[in-house]
């Protein structure tokens, strides 16, 4: 995995609450075998009208949202489904954070194990950034830091496993099979 | 003093987390699926590995294949091309891996969280794990059960093991008796309702209390099903005697001296006396009232009588009403309803067949209402068959399918269309679950049944 160490971009704001992995990639798409390519079905029924033309209202539409690769979301982002395509098909669109005051805790593990930064922030840094769509704002994973522009830094929670991992571009499972011969002890010692 | 959370959790350590590290999880039972497994089994092909313990791991086909029997046993293909190419690969990646697998036409298959509490595959204090968020499920026997992402998947393939933080603990008190007519289903929306759809997250939810213990087994399912509905990623129950006697016929369970010794040492999980939750919430089941969803999630939840709440300046709020095409101050009951669905990991068992049967005896469903029956699993279909529930069924005018997930998630041909309004028994009423534009709301089997022979949404105590 390339490592995840900095990631500076304006921001694309989505202020519902409770976004869930339904919405993010619906389950219709989900019959795909393979990673790649989700992207284009990222919040498809938001994006896209039902002739299939884009909707020209939603925010990952207008030109403002080009290159952005900073998501800011209402209150709970990622609830509902454990797919793990819901990081893949953000990734796939190009955002490499998301930003809630809330994220639900099967997305927050897919999401660390993708590299794409899961940042729990407070309400008031929350309702800034809500409120001023599309500021440049700078996440240091070393300082766990969220920077924005006004110069305000903030401390974000983080794993301490998964920060290192992803500094270090080192996969969680090679970790986990260097622990086999413990894994094996284990069921070489339980009685039940 | 320990929490049943904690006997399970610490037995279950391979190495204890540290500050610097999660800790290294041994996983007892693993359920895979043809949708979220795809992308694992290529991890291991990538890396020429073997799934480590085959003897651990369970696979069925549940989410995108068909329910509609001339697809399941008949010569007609499976209408979802990527569907069918999906049932393959699960069908080639399982018998190269010698992982079991009950495939398309196995008696023994269904929705993963039905079949294996069915098998007996599910045991108390096991860790259980599959790449499906309705895995808490299997937290009614006193498992330790939550959904993982594909590549957990991948992780537990490789080393039957997961790296995990240890969440906190959450006791759900319910205390009294359920009034005739609330179920289990009432019971956990109405959990949902009272904490949110976020309250539970970070947190194992342990259910407890008299009316807890009054469940049945498939009533401790749906109610351990929805945990992740209020955020938490598992749920779970102690065993006990209701438990054990679910427990002693099934094919996978402990046998002879050995059945001894479990029940010995699964009498021993409960939470200790005295031990101390990290947060908790009091239910009164005694005043629990059938319950209905609204909104376009689980926690937009109301008393079946009641109104839709009036807010002001709540952008979240509003957009879900429009979605669902509702207005603050109106009246659930007696809204025209256009689909109902009764199955799903939630509701598709034995006792919510038994709820729907008890309803549409002898009555028929209103014309121009769709009812899809969908047993949770085969060897359900076979018992709501013997039982006679399929012939009230079929005689009401509603369509018996073969097992499967089904209308919960339409992702198998079974869909609601753009604008209906889906009175369903499963889980999530997130916009466009059923189908693009569908709006469902979410009640138990005696709601979804009383309001299939109206037309309308009904009060089923008025049915009973």
């Amino acid at each position: 995995m390339e490592p995840v160490i900095r990631v500076r971009s304006k921001t694309v704001v989505i202020p519902s609450t409770n976004i869930d992995t339904d919405q993010i990639i619906p389950a219709r798409f989900l019959t795909t075998t393979v990673k790649d390519g989700l992207g284009l079905q990222l919040f498809a029924d938001w994006r896209y009208l039902k002739d299939g033309s884009r909707n020209p209202d939603f925010v990952l539409n207008r030109p403002e949202a080009r290159g952005a690769q900073v998501l800011v979301a209402g209150r709970n982002f990622g609830c509902g489904s454990s797919r793990e395509h819901a990081p893949w098909a953000l990734l796939d669109f190009g955002f490499r954070a998301v930003i809630s005051t809330e994220i639900a805790d099967i997305f927050r593990g897919n999401s660390l194990k993708n590299g794409l930064l899961p940042i729990v922030v407070d309400d008031s840094t929350s309702r800034w950034l809500l409120d001023h769509p599309g500021v440049e704002v700078d996440i240091d994973l070393k300082s766990a830091t969220l920077t924005l522009p006004t110069g305000a830094a903030h401390r974000f929670p983080i794993e301490a496993f998964a920060r290192h991992c992803l500094l270090n571009g080192i996969d969680e499972l090679g970790f986990l099979r260097s622990r086999l011969s413990d894994i094996e002890r284990y069921e070489a010692a339980r009685a039940w | 003093m320990r929490t049943l959370f904690d006997k399970v959790w610490t037995a279950h350590e391979v190495v204890a987390e540290t500050p610097d590290t999660p800790a290294v999880l041994y996983i007892d039972l693993h359920l895979i699926h043809e949708v979220t497994s795809p992308q694992a089994f290529s991890v291991l092909k990538k890396l020429g590995l073997p799934v480590r313990r085959p003897d651990r791991t369970l696979a069925t086909m549940d989410h995108s294949t068909p329910t509609s029997t001339e697809q399941v046993f008949g010569n007609v293909p499976i209408r979802v091309d990527a569907a069918a190419k999906q049932v393959r690969q699960l069908e080639q990646n399982a018998a190269a891996f010698g992982v079991e697998l009950f495939g398309m036409r196995d008696a023994r298959r269904g929705i993963v969280h039905v079949i294996s509490p069915e098998l007996g595959a599910t045991q108390p204090g096991m860790t259980v794990v599959c790449g499906d968020s309705h895995t808490s499920t299997h937290g009614a026997f006193g498992a330790l059960a939550f959904g993982i992402g594909t590549t957990e998947v991948g992780h537990v393939f490789a080393t039957q093991s997961l790296l995990q933080r240890k969440p906190k603990t959450f006791a759900v008190n319910v205390e009294g008796r359920l009034p005739p007519g609330v179920t289990a289903k009432d019971l956990i929306l109405a959990v949902i309702g009272k904490i949110g759809v976020s309250g539970g997250t970070g947190h194992v939810f342990e259910y407890r209390g008299s009316a807890i213990r009054a469940l049945s087994m498939d009533e401790r399912m749906t109610v351990c099903n929805m945990s992740i509905e209020a955020g938490a990623r598992a749920g779970m129950i102690a065993p006990d005697d209701t438990t054990f006697a679910y427990l002693k016929p099934k094919p996978r369970a402990p046998q002879g001296a050995k059945w001894d010794d479990a029940v010995a040492r699964w009498r021993t999980l409960a939470t200790d006396p005295g031990a101390s939750f990290d947060a908790s919430v009091d239910i009164d089941a005694a005043t629990l009232e059938p319950m209905i969803t609204y909104g376009t999630n689980p926690g937009m939840v109301l008393p079946i009588g009641g109104a839709i709440p009036n807010t002001v300046g709540d952008a979240a709020f509003d957009k879900a009403l429009e979605y669902m095409g509702f207005h603050g101050g109106e009246v659930m009951l007696g809204k025209p309803v256009d689909v109902v669905f009764i199955g799903s990991c939630t509701n598709g068992r034995l006792v919510d067949m038994q709820a729907a049967a008890h309803i549409l005896k002898g009555r028929k469903v209103a014309p121009g209402v769709r009812l899809l029956i969908v047993p949770g699993s085969q060897e359900t279909k076979r018992e709501a068959e013997a039982a006679g529930y399929a012939d009230i069924f079929k005689a009401a005018g509603a369509d018996w399918r073969e097992s499967g997930c089904s209308m919960c998630l339409g992702m198998n041909g079974d869909t609601v269309a753009a604008g209906q309004y889906s009175i369903s028994t499963s889980n999530r009423n997130f916009e466009g679950r059923q189908g693009v534009g569908a709006r469902t709301l979410l009640v138990s089997p005696f709601t979804a049944a009383a309001s299939a022979v109206r037309g309308r949404i009904t009060d089923p105590r008025e049915m009973l």
